[in-house]
Formats: structure tokens, sequence, C-alpha cells
């Protein structure tokens, strides 16, 4: 019997042993990707890889990005189309949660809970999260919405049949379908400025730097080293949407 | 587009507690609630008509060709409302020039096509083609150059020729029936694939789908082969209507096992969704959930035609009965369709509140027309049923 033990532990030993250096080896071969990197990266790292970080901690409500992407973008006027918008959350006291959003946080907060009833109380500007395995890219039966080779999430409007699929398939509420145009219109991350070298018209309004536009291949830029410094969080993360939208002090209430 | 801001507008007044800004346009209103129903009569339809030919259940022969029939009419307005609904109709090709691979919409029309043309029309040109030539030479005018046109010129029906229309109809039937359960168990994964969405986003959906398809499919062909029998006058073969009550009765047990398990499987596990979902079906959806679709549409039928099963009335308490119990499972399956289709869009995806929806009597998208895209396949039937009427099919001579 001792004997048979022995030898049936150390066949344990061997089995373990051979199955921890097979995870090793694969390990080396196709390194884990950390949890700041939920998607993987794409082929050619010398070219910009578009993300956004947003540190809840700044962000005072004051709207002006939400504004801003207005103006910049033709977004309708109407306070039911948003490229970008700003929620208010209000936690009280009795856990209750209230949130609001008036305008997309346009014409600014107003904050109607009475202080003493207050637990705390931040601001969360929202935009469409350019996920790297974007569900409304997935479910679009046509083709027209696409990930450009540098991760931003587009529309191809002469193509969009209009269906709405994709409006369903997001998970955040990012997309609407543009009155006039009759196609789906949604955040393009500015990119007809940000191919040029400029920044996004929501990150150059923000009076806190609150919100940061990253190339994420750039291991020297700022979304970077926010991502290193801050606890960041995605939205929504077990949908694995492979969003690169990442929020600093990000509160378990938000959804 | 003023009159839709006008409507936003007040819709903004209705909304519950929070929704994400973009969420206050609801996006698929009645339209897409009547696409999944009548692809799903037509499924439905199709199967009762694929029991009499595969299975053998030779009571139903009076019921074959009107099903079959039935299944055609609604199957040729069943992309009505999808297309009329698209924010650019004219575009609509390119999900056949173009389609994305990933996209589980993408192959509707491919299934849809596949369906029409390959599994419906073949199987009522092979079932009809003898009937066509005979008619062809007793008709005059203009109907006779008719059947002679939809012969083909396949004018053979010799003893031999016939039995072969038989092999290959019994042949498409069987590849039929796969079909059918492919084109209504698809639809059901259009919605069930929407990970963003815990209403919809559930494994059971395209089984779903299918049960109810085929429930709402037999109680319409019930409905329906009694009503042209009042109109017609001629007495109602009630061996084949107490089989398909029958048949109507077990797969409407299926059907509510299935979507009770469905919802005791979220009740229990609970999750992240769990409270504004139970405040959907107890709010917004009370009425067309608790009182539609389970008490009218599910128990009621589901109780009377069980007790049908034991106790035999006389057959004219019976065809009421059946009536009845036909047009409030009919009823009852719609308002499924709405629940989920509406039903899932009236909660924001950030699980803090609702929109609402009101339905709009005019425009493309309004009542009328969806009324309209019901009606037109009853129409269409009509035509259908003067064309090729199954009571005037010949015999064929015992071989």
């Amino acid at each position: 019997m001792g004997n048979c033990r022995v030898k049936q532990s150390r066949r344990k030993f061997i089995k373990a042993a051979a199955a921890a250096g097979g995870l090793l080896a694969t390990g080396i071969v196709n390194p884990f990707n950390a949890v700041i990197f939920a998607t993987e990266r794409p082929e050619d790292p010398t070219k910009p890889w578009w993300g956004y970080g947003i540190d809840i901690e700044k962000c005072i409500g004051c709207g002006r990005c939400a504004n801003a992407c207005k103006l910049e973008n033709d977004v309708p006027k109407e306070p039911f189309y948003f490229r970008t918008w700003v929620e208010q959350y209000t936690i009280k006291n009795d856990g209750s949660v209230k949130v609001e959003s008036p305008n997309g946080g346009i014409n600014g907060f107003k904050q109607t809970v009475p202080e003493a009833d207050i637990f705390k109380a931040f601001f969360v500007p929202k935009m469409c999260n350019h996920c790297h395995k974007s569900p409304c890219v997935q479910a679009c039966p046509v083709g027209a919405t696409y990930d450009s080779p540098d991760g931003v999430v587009l529309v191809d409007e002469s193509y969009c049949i209009g269906c709405r699929y994709c409006v369903q398939a997001c998970p955040y509420g990012c997309r609407y379908i543009h009155p006039e145009k009759n196609v789906v219109d949604k955040c393009t991350l500015c990119y007809h400025r940000i191919s040029k070298g400029k920044t996004t018209a929501c990150v150059e309004v923000c009076p806190t730097h609150a919100r940061i536009l990253g190339d994420l291949n750039d291991q020297e830029g700022e979304l970077y080293s926010f991502m290193k410094n801050h606890n960041c969080l995605v939205l929504k993360p077990h949908l694995n949407t492979g969003s690169k939208l990442y929020y600093n002090a990000l509160s378990a209430e938000v959804r | 587009m003023e009159q839709h801001y006008q409507y936003l507008y007040e819709m903004l007044s209705q909304v519950q507690g929070f929704i994400y800004p973009n969420e206050l346009d609801l996006q698929w209103g009645l339209l897409i609630v009547l696409y999944p129903y009548i692809t799903g009569l037509v499924a439905g339809a199709f199967i009762l008509a694929s029991l009499e030919r595969v299975f053998n259940v030779k009571v139903l022969k009076p019921t074959y060709e009107l099903a079959l029939l039935t299944a055609l009419a609604f199957l040729l307005v069943a992309t009505m409302p999808l297309v009329s609904h698209l924010g650019h109709p004219l575009r609509a090709y390119e999900i056949l020039s173009t389609p994305h691979s990933t996209s589980a919409m993408a192959i509707f029309g491919f299934v849809y096509l596949w369906y029409l043309m390959v599994v419906l029309l073949l199987e009522i040109w092979f079932d009809y083609r003898r009937d066509m030539v005979i008619w062809a030479r007793q008709e005059k005018g203009f109907k006779a150059r008719i059947y002679k046109i939809l012969t083909l010129g396949v004018n053979d029906i010799s003893p031999k020729t016939v039995k072969w229309d038989d092999k290959i109809g019994y042949f498409i039937t069987v590849v039929g029936i796969p079909s059918a359960f492919l084109l209504h168990g698809y639809v059901g994964f259009i919605f069930g694939s929407i990970k963003a969405n815990p209403w919809w986003s559930t494994v059971m959906m395209p089984v779903i789908f299918l049960f109810s398809a085929m429930v709402s499919g037999i109680a319409l062909v019930l409905f329906i082969y009694m009503a042209v029998s009042y109109i017609r006058k001629q007495k109602i073969d009630m061996k084949a209507l107490d089989t398909i009550a029958k048949y109507l009765f077990y797969i409407l047990i299926l059907d509510f096992t299935l979507e009770g398990l469905d919802q005791i499987h979220r009740i229990y596990e609970a999750e992240e969704s769990f409270e504004i979902l139970s405040l959907l079906v107890h709010g917004p959806l009370f009425l067309t959930f608790f009182i539609f679709q389970i008490f009218l549409g599910t128990i009621i039928p589901l109780i009377v035609l069980g007790i049908l099963q034991f106790y035999k009335p006389r057959e004219f308490t019976r065809r009421v009965i059946y009536l009845v119990s036909s047009l409030l499972v009919l009823l009852g399956i719609f308002f499924m369709r709405w629940n989920v289709v509406i039903g899932g869009q009236l909660f924001s995806k950030s699980f803090y509140g609702f929109t609402d929806y009101k339905i709009r009597i005019a425009g493309s998208e309004g009542l009328l027309w969806s009324m309209a895209w019901i009606i037109i396949p009853f129409i269409i039937l009509a035509f259908l049923l003067w064309l090729l009427p199954p009571w005037k099919k010949v015999p064929a001579e015992p071989a």
C-alpha cells in the first residue's frame, strides 16, 4: 500500500509539474493580456490605436463637451440625440440611486436632493466606447458599421439601410437614428479632426481635463500613463465588448 | 419630422426613472411586432401541412392544401413590414448583395427566399400541377391561360409522371420541415443573440419562437378552415377539426412549458437585470403579458381544449369552442411578439427606468398600415383559393 501511495504522489507531482510547465510555456509564447487592455492590440503597434479615458473625479458636469459635440458634428439640437452626454449620479443615504441627464447635461445640472440626504454624488460623461469587439459592428447586416484600422467604430452613412439592429445591439445607448438622414449616427471620435493631428471637440473644451484621447500603442502617451496611475474600469465588462473607454473612479452604480 | 419631434417631446414626459437620452426614441414599433408574428404563422401553417404529408396523419387531408396556401399568402407579405420600416427601403437589396457574415439579420433574405422559392412554391406547384393541366383544359379564356402558364408547359399527366410529382412533393416536404424550423428559429435568434438586452438574450428564444410559431400557425389554419367552410356553406369535417385542435392543445402545452421554464430560470437566477424586468412585467407589460398573453392567450385555451380531450360535447358547441380558442391563441401569440419586441425596448439598458410607446394611427409605422399588413394576406389567400381551390382538385385515379 505504502509503495503504491508513493508512486501515486509521484505521478501526481509529475502531472502537476507538466501542467504548470505547459502553462508557463504557452504564457511566454502568448502572454495573457492585462485587464487594462481588455482587448488585444492591433498587429501594427507603430500606428495609433485610439482609446479614451474619462476621469470621473475631475468632471464638474458643466456639459460643455456635449454641447461642443453637437456643434462640431451637426448632431440634431433636440434632446433625444446625443453622441456624448453627461449623467449625474446621486447616491442617497438610504442606498437609492438617482440618475439624471436633462438635455444630456448641456444646460448644466441642478442638485434636487437635499444635501443632508446625499451619500455621494458625481458626474459620468458617456459616449461610444469604441469597442474592439463591438456588438454593433457584429450585428450590422450590411457591414455599414465597421472598425477603422486605428480602432474607431464608424458608420458609412451612404450604405446604412436604417434597420436599427445596431441600436439594439449597443449596450451603452450610444447610437441614434438621425432624424433627417434616416441612417444611424454615433460618435466618430471626431475622426475628421484626429486624423489631422487635432484632438476631439469634447476633449478640447473640457475645462478640467477630465477627458483624455490617446493612442493605446503609445507607451509614452497621456492615456497610457492615465491608465497606469489610476484604477480604471470599463462599463459592463461582463458583456465582453472590448471597450476602449476607460473610467477612473467608476462607481459600481454606474451602468 | 416636426411631428416626430412633437411625439418625442410628448414621450419625454412619460419617462419613468432614468433612460439613456438616445433611448427615448423607441426603434422597433408595431411593424416589427408583425414581422415575427407573420413569419410564425407561415412556419406553423406549413408544419401543420407537413403533418399530413410526412407523418401521414390522413385525417388532416381536408386542410393540407389550405394550410399550404395560407402559408404562402402570409409569406408573400412577411417582408413588407420589415422593408417599409427601414430608414432607406431602397437600399434593402444590400442585405442580399453584400451580407455581413457576422450579423444574425443578414441571412434573413436567404432564409426567406429559400423558403419561398424552394419549399413553398415548389411544393404547391408539384401538388397542383396535374390539376392545373386538367383545369387548363376545362376552363375557358383568361383563367385557362393562367393555368397554362402556371403549368410551365409540363402537361404530362400520365400516372407515372403524377407519381413522380407526388414523390418529389414528399421530398420537398421533408426538406421543408427543417426549413420551417430554420425560418422561425432563426427569427428568434435575431432577438436572442442581442447580449445587450437581457429580456431578449436567452438561448431559449429560438425554441420559444418556434413553438409559439407552431401554435399560432395551427390556430390560424383551424380558424381559416372553419371560416372557409362557413363561407362555402360546406359541412366541416369534424374529425379533421378535432385532430387539429388536439395538436394545438399538445403544442400549446409544450410552448407554455418552455416559456415557463425560461421565466422560472430568470426568476431563480435573478441576475443584475432582474429588478428592472420584474418591474417591466408588473408595470408597463402587465396587461399584455399577464392578461393577454398568459391568461387569455394560453391558460383559457389550454383549459378549454384540455377538457375537450376527455369530454366531447355536441358538434356545434365544439365548433364554437374551437373558434374562440383559435382566436384567443392568435391574440395571445400576437401579444407574445408584442411583449418581446416592444417590451424589450421599454426598459433602459441602464436598468434605471422606462420609456413609453404609443401606437400612432397614421403613417407607415401606424396602426392603419399595420392592420393592412394583416388583412392583405387574407385577400391574397382568397385569390389563391379562387385560383387553386383545394376542393376542386381532381382525385387521382387509383394506380
